[in-house]
């Protein structure tokens, strides 16, 4: 039955009265207006609607609103901080990482979680973590050298951290 | 033509032009008519007095500010005409790329257009828009002629500025020029106003001007879009095509808090306020339904298809067949599988429609705008002109989304409840709702004489559709036949499929070059030849040959009689008018059958490139699209049902699938600028599966290459009678 849920969301505390089986997914699309965060396939196959749960990439279609209460989430409405793009964003416009964009905020997210526990990932690495995610238009290739180049700006002191 | 005339024709602009210019506030309005008849072959209805080319397509308007806004019906679904469009604008207006802005696929705004498919918005409306942006350029240097004085011959333009050539401090912008003024002027293409040299913005490499919002989450899709009392809808899926609903209990459903559940026929859905609980509603009807009465399944689709062929016709011939097989020294008899394959856009069909009185608005996910007002129109028995389509981007169409079935049920939800809904298909719902790429048969009668060269050509194609079919070798006797379009279609051609079947990127043209490649590549064998050599010996068109040279330079080719053991696979084609060759580099697992693509080389000759990044990423994605197809899609169905309805069956090229990509766009700016979207999509098949016969000697007559495919073939090419 419908409770009070509360967790941080994008830096900031958020409370929702909801079902707590609910998916974060829907929750985020409608009831916080946030629609960054994409449908894709509904079971977790495609990476569409992946978010940051406490630093790790999630598929927020999976995920229960329940398993997210007290924790921090991050959508790709929170990756841009005042007005200033995050290292991979300027990357993937630089490259051209996108056509259609759909999957774009799913693969940026999964991107910046495994640019935060391996901030130097090689290509296989790069391609290992981006492996759940599904992109019709192929732009892979290039999201991989985007990938690669925000890893390098990092490095070079680009960062800016999770919230 | 009359704008007034032309309103009253369904689906007309619902205002005016003349209302349109003072709704704008004044400036100066080129409209302009796309002149060619031959982009119907696309499949889109021509209706009286609303088809190209009688009827104006984009317009131009420059405001009084100076800046410039083209209007046109196509979308945006990641191919890059929000970029690509006003960078023709641009150049021809000597104004910088950020002076332009684009308004696409808003059925109120913008003038009627077929819709977004077939690579045809830079083949069709680049002559288009350039010869209204000329136009508006002219009278633009009309007004600054009279303003300050100076014949028109001694003024210049740079930057939105007009000036004396002699004396710059005379100058005045387009903004001053435009300002007051209500001038509206008509065009029609003629050929390129300015030479390729003179352009500044085209030719050279843009960013998509839509990337922004795309990597912040803002871009918004129809999904996306919110408006106050809406309800999100999920309609009940029968378990196959073909199944006909007996006995329906919605009473759980029903008892679920604030579910409206809607029964109208075998039209069945529920409705809640969020979209989950809908679904989750939705699951709690329990539905029996008679089975379906189809009897065919992925296997004997083949055979099913060969004998309900409807009549065909012969679309090219020269020579004499007879005279040809004489001549032959061997002469190769083969035939050549393609499965359906699933459009798989990452958004699925997508619609939200209101309804306020007798006006209804519908943001859709569509590669038809226009179509979809129809659509919508004739569901809500409402004049076309009250309703308004406004196209947000679109998550990938691939021609999926040129069937606008979702934004209909969504109508139809609409006026049955008496509040705006949003219907967005699961991703089960695209894969059974589908307009599948068909299965097709090619039977293919070929041979070649003592000396290698190509005597005879008979070709017959059965449900691809006849694009690209047509060879394009030097071949003395031959015959191309083709029966069964790939569309919908009427007749023998719809009945034949056990679903929907339509236009899936480059429609025809990757089962017709799959075979006729395949085909180039067993005769060159045979004949002791290198692939490459072989296909430059029996061409004579200049221009393909040099598209072949392009790619061989590029990828470092060296000759070599297939199978070489190097996987390595050359093919050519010509799509539409550009000319394109693909090489792929392949391993193939020889105890697993698995393919793996190492590095692609694919060169086109596009004519005039006006986006060269745009192209390149064309070519990119239509490689990769083209792995699908070649190695692992293809939809399993029996009895009507279908069985692939989820990326756990139904696979999609990964990033580990992707080889090292190398695209050369060849330069031809002597022909105007022709489609990109798709032309490199369908050598894939082809180039792989040569690429396989060079690695291994075995080859593969069926698309998808997948691992028993190949495991089959390599035990055939094992066996001695493999021969």
């Amino acid at each position: 039955m419908n409770r009070p849920i509360r967790f941080t969301l994008n830096g900031k505390p958020v409370s929702l009265t909801a079902d707590p089986e609910r998916m974060l997914l829907w929750a985020l699309r409608t009831d916080l207006g946030l629609t960054g965060t994409k449908f894709g396939c509904g079971e977790g196959f495609c990476g569409a609607c992946t978010v940051i749960l406490d630093g790790e990439a999630v598929r927020s279609c999976q995920t229960p609103l329940k398993t997210v209460e007290g924790k921090k989430v991050m959508t790709i409405e929170g990756l841009e901080k005042d007005g200033r793009l995050h290292p991979l964003q300027e990357a993937f416009i630089k490259h051209d990482a996108l056509q259609c964009g759909y999957c774009t905020p799913g693969i940026i997210l999964t991107a910046w979680s495994l640019l935060r526990t391996n901030p130097k990932p090689g290509r296989k690495e790069i391609l290992d973590a981006l492996e759940g995610h599904l992109c019709r238009c192929g732009a892979h290739n290039r999201i991989v050298l985007a990938v690669e180049e925000a890893a390098a700006t990092r490095a070079g002191g680009g960062s800016h951290e999770s919230r | 033509m009359s704008h007034d005339e032309r309103d009253e024709y369904p689906g007309g602009s619902s205002i005016s032009r003349r209302d349109f210019l003072k709704l704008a506030g004044g400036g100066i309005l080129v409209c302009v008519t796309v002149g060619e008849a031959s982009l119907l072959q696309e499949g889109g209805q021509r209706r009286a007095g609303q088809g190209y080319p009688e009827d104006f397509n984009a317009y131009i308007l420059v405001h009084p500010d100076g800046r410039v806004t083209t209007y046109t019906g196509k979308i945006e679904q990641g191919q890059g005409a929000i970029t690509s469009l006003p960078m023709i604008v641009a150049d021809e207006l000597d104004l910088p790329l950020a002076s332009v802005d684009i308004v696409l696929g808003d059925t109120d705004l913008c003038p009627w257009d077929m819709g977004t498919f077939g690579s045809l918005t830079t083949r069709m409306f680049g002559p288009a828009l350039r010869a209204a942006a000329a136009e508006a350029r002219a009278v633009l240097i009309e007004l600054a002629s009279a303003k300050l004085k100076v014949p028109a011959d001694k003024l210049a333009v740079k930057d939105g500025v007009v000036y004396e050539r002699s004396d710059p401090r005379n100058k005045a912008t387009y903004g001053e020029l435009a300002a007051g003024k209500k001038i509206e002027r008509h065009v029609t293409p003629k050929p390129s106003p300015k030479p390729v040299k003179e352009w500044k913005v085209q030719g050279t490499p843009v960013l998509h001007r839509d990337a922004r919002d795309k990597v912040t989450g803002k871009a918004k899709f129809a999904g996306d879009i919110r408006v106050p009392g809406m309800l999100y809808a999920k309609v009940l899926r029968p378990p196959a095509h073909g199944a006909k609903l007996k006995n329906l209990d919605a009473s759980e459903a029903e008892k679920v808090a604030g579910v409206k559940v809607i029964r109208d026929g075998e039209f069945v859905a529920a409705l809640h306020e969020l979209p989950d609980v809908a679904e989750k509603a939705l699951s709690l009807i329990k539905a029996e339904y008679e089975p379906s009465p189809s009897t065919l399944d992925d296997k004997n689709i083949y055979d099913h298809l060969l004998k309900s062929a409807p009549q065909g016709e012969i679309v090219a011939q020269g020579g004499d067949l007879k005279k040809g097989e004489a001549l032959s020294g061997t002469v190769f008899d083969e035939t050549y599988l393609n499965s359906y394959v699933a459009h798989s856009a990452m958004e699925t069909h997508t619609a939200l429609v209101k309804i306020d009185g007798d006006k209804a608005t519908v943001w859709p996910s569509s590669q038809a705008p226009f179509r979809v007002k129809d659509e919508v129109a004739r569901e809500l028995g409402l004049p076309p002109a009250t309703v308004h389509v406004i196209s947000p981007f679109v998550g990938g169409g691939f021609g999926g989304k040129t069937f606008n079935l979702q934004a209909v049920q969504a109508a139809r939800l609409a006026k049955l409840v008496g509040k705006p809904v949003q219907l967005a298909w699961t991703r089960a719902d695209e894969f059974f709702n589908d307009t599948f790429r068909p299965a097709a048969v090619v039977k293919i009668k070929s041979g070649i004489d003592a000396a290698g060269k190509i005597v005879l050509w008979d070709y017959a194609v059965y449900f691809a559709g006849t694009r690209s079919a047509a060879q394009f070798y030097d071949i003395p006797h031959h015959r191309t036949y083709g029966a069964g379009e790939w569309g919908g279609g009427g007749g023998g051609a719809a009945a034949a499929h056990p679903f929907a079947v339509g236009a899936w990127r480059a429609p025809g043209s990757n089962t017709n070059t799959f075979a006729r490649e395949c085909q180039i590549d067993i005769m060159a064998s045979k004949a002791k030849a290198d692939p490459l050599e072989f296909r430059l010996r029996n061409l004579a068109d200049e221009r393909m040959k040099r598209v072949l040279r392009a790619a061989a330079d590029k990828f470092g080719w060296t000759p070599a009689v297939s199978p070489s053991g190097r996987g390595l696979g050359l093919v050519c084609a010509d799509y539409s008018g550009t000319y394109v060759a693909t090489i792929a580099e392949v391993k193939v697992g020889k105890g697993t059958g698995e393919i793996k693509v190492e590095r692609v080389v694919c060169a086109q000759d596009m004519g005039q490139c006006v986006n060269p990044e745009g192209a390149s990423i064309q070519v990119e994605g239509c490689i990769t699209m083209g792995l699908g197809y070649a190695l692992a899609e293809e939809v399993h169905f029996k009895a009507g049902e279908i069985l692939d309805l989820n990326y756990d069956t139904y696979e999609i090229p990964r990033f580990s699938w992707l080889p090292k990509i190398e695209t050369v766009i060849v330069e031809n700016n002597a022909l105007p600028a022709s489609g990109g979207g798709e032309p490199a999509i369908i050598n894939m098949g082809a180039v792989l599966a040569n690429a396989v016969f060079d690695a291994t000697g075995a080859r593969l007559f069926q698309l998808p290459m997948t691992k028993e495919r190949v495991m089959k073939a390599l035990e055939a090419a094992a066996r001695p009678s493999a021969g």
